[in-house]
């Protein structure tokens, strides 16, 4: 297993370097100059000056010698500074992440505790009215886009109820009650497709568990039908499940930056976004580094959590 | 298995009795729609009305122009409800949604299918070639692969459908099409790797049949079906990323019509006039589903005839 890791971790790390180049090389081709976030156009007559400040952030540089420079700081923790407002990026990010993580996590959190009673039981009446009802609602929550979730909850939660506000954002330092309010409504527009493809994966692999012999077994000793469910046919589903659930971070990457333009969160999703309107390349670059990095270390997780969910795969590697 | 080796030397055969065999299979075809439950009826018939209605949208008679606003012309009400010269009702700017709707299925269709089409051609001939070969080729192409994946997809296409200033649709079709293909790749690879161990393929090795030909007539045939599966599941999912786009604000440019685009822009009036919201969010929700439950259905069918067999 140390094996394993060690060959993980040299992937993330060259990863990280791919992703991060192709980015900065993305920044470079494509058009739309840095100059044009440093100093507004009408200012631009001035060539001198114009120069002055191309030398100061190093845009005179080749490409290579930039990227090397941006690497360097980086790996000590400096992934440099906003272009547009001279704040380090690093600081913006602290600032912002734990906001865009939580919505997440409350977001993965809904879903498992909706998906997982739910996909069992469906499992457990397979092909009966009760499993036909919960597929038929699972595939409609596949097929809701996140943002139409969103306004359909903050049309009929926020506007038309007034239990939740439709916009913003409560820090949990303001109170723990305000912030939950504030998150709720995002993290359910999240939830519900999400806890639609749980069902669905958890609900197949539990079928063909429950067709397993020791299944049979553990009911001809009888044990009652949910020690079965929950203790013998639970654990061995679970395998497809988490790694459904580590690779949806990627798709709630994308989830949260929508639902963070719908609910006007000042969350991470949010900044990239503007930081792409503004052509603040360093930014952009920055948080997109830690997005993969997020992503990729989340995923390594999932396979070595394989190895403690299911001792089969211990074995054989 | 038997089935895809029939599949081999089917292709190989020169087709005389090609007139009888469409035939038949025109039969099959409707006897297999005619088993169809009726909720994939529905989404199937819903599916050909909507690829109809926005392949003809230019000559459906009656249709508004989907750009028209009547109202600074004096001739239309905005937020205006169901009339009969406004089925499904206007917009906050009086435009027809019924036009809109229509024209707006028009480009979510061709993204769509573009990326589906991208992704196939792509996703076969890469992953047959990395599952069939295998070695430094297949190291390589799955590196390449991964990484792609690993890149936050919608912060690239955002990062660069902003930075190239022109949002025309072929614009968006192509930079999808950058991010569309790995997945592909990757299920064409697995299929490919399962394909190349069968006997039919050992035994075109054994008569001494070149690489290239193996790779041309044994296994990119036995891909492709399981591609396409995959590429129409990925309808589902590149209507929905369209629409996203749009509802952020960058997808095709304003005025432009597009699902997304009119639910981002029936927003701010959600309190004066939900309507606006509700009709292309229903289209859109429909489209997604019909996708998804046809795929689903499909999956049904073929996993019953592979236990038949």
């Amino acid at each position: 297993m140390p094996k394993m890791i060690a060959s993980r971790l040299l992937r993330l790390v060259l990863t990280l370097l791919t992703v991060s180049f192709a980015t900065f090389v993305m920044v470079n081709v494509l058009p739309g100059d840095a100059i044009n976030a440093l100093i507004p156009i009408d200012a631009q007559q001035d060539q001198e000056f114009v120069e002055q400040v191309r030398e100061e952030w190093g845009l005179n540089d080749p490409m290579l010698v930039r990227y090397g420079r941006w690497l360097g700081n980086a790996v000590t923790g400096d992934l440099g500074d906003s272009i547009v407002t001279g704040q380090p990026v690093t600081a913006e990010i602290t600032h912002r992440l734990p906001i865009t993580l939580e919505i997440m996590f409350v977001a993965v959190g809904l879903s498992l505790l909706l998906a997982v009673p739910v996909g069992v039981f469906s499992a457990y009446r397979e092909g009966k009215r009760p499993d036909r009802v919960i597929s038929g609602f699972a595939q409609l929550g596949l097929s809701m886009p996140v943002f139409v979730t969103g306004l359909i909850l903050i049309y009929i939660f926020a506007l038309k109820l007034n239990w939740f506000p439709a916009t913003g954002w409560n820090r949990p330092s303001n109170g723990i009650g305000p912030n939950l309010k504030t998150v709720a409504l995002p993290a359910m527009s999240l939830a519900i497709t999400e806890a639609a493809v749980y069902t669905r994966v958890l609900r197949s692999d539990m079928i063909s568990t429950l067709k397993e012999n020791y299944i049979l077994s553990a009911r001809a000793k009888g044990l009652t039908d949910r020690f079965v469910l929950f203790r013998h046919g639970l654990r061995p589903s679970l395998l497809t499940l988490v790694t459904v659930v580590g690779l949806s971070v990627g798709t709630l990457i994308g989830g949260t930056l929508v639902v963070e333009f719908l609910f006007a969160i000042p969350g991470i999703g949010r900044r990239i976004f503007s930081a792409i309107y503004q052509r603040d390349f360093m930014m952009v670059q920055g948080i997109t580094v830690l997005i993969t990095a997020f992503y990729v270390i989340v995923n390594t997780v999932v396979d070595v959590a394989y190895m403690v969910i299911d001792p089969r795969i211990r074995r054989t590697n | 298995m038997s089935e895809s080796a029939d599949l081999g030397v089917v292709g190989n055969q020169p087709t005389d009795d090609g007139g009888s065999e469409s035939a038949g299979r025109a039969t099959r075809f409707v006897g297999v729609l005619k088993r169809m439950p009726w909720l994939t009826k529905f989404c199937f018939t819903w599916l050909i009305l909507l690829v109809s209605a926005a392949t003809f949208a230019d000559v459906i008679p009656g249709l508004h122009d989907p750009d028209y606003q009547g109202f600074i012309f004096g001739d239309g009400k905005t937020n205006d409800g169901p009339s009969a010269s406004h089925w499904l009702g206007t917009d906050n700017v009086s435009r027809d949604i019924l036009a809109r709707l229509i024209y707006g299925a028009r480009v979510s269709l061709i993204f769509a299918f573009s990326g589906v089409a991208v992704g196939v051609t792509v996703g076969c001939i890469l992953g047959s070639i990395s599952g069939f070969l295998r070695g430094f080729v297949d190291t390589s192409i799955m590196a390449f692969v991964d990484v792609m994946l690993s890149f936050p997809a919608l912060v690239g296409l955002l990062f660069v459908t902003t930075l190239l200033e022109a949002r025309g649709l072929f614009v968006l079709c192509a930079v999808t099409a950058i991010f569309i293909w790995p997945r592909f790749t990757r299920v064409g690879r697995a299929t490919a790797i399962t394909v190349s161990g069968q006997d039919f393929v050992s035994a075109a090795k054994a008569i001494g049949t070149s690489r290239r030909r193996i790779l041309l007539r044994e296994i990119l045939p036995n891909v492709f079906p399981a591609v396409l599966a995959f590429g129409l599941v990925s309808m589902a999912i590149l209507i929905i990323l369209e629409s996203t786009l749009s509802f952020l604000g960058l997808g095709v440019e304003i005025p432009t019509a597009s699902w997304g685009g009119m639910i981002a822009q029936s927003r701010q009036d959600l309190l004066i006039n939900v309507w606006p919201a509700i009709w292309p969010s229903v289209t859109l929700l429909m489209t997604v589903y019909s996708f998804n439950n046809l795929v689903d259905w499909l999956r049904a069918q073929t996993a019953v005839r592979s236990a038949a067999v």
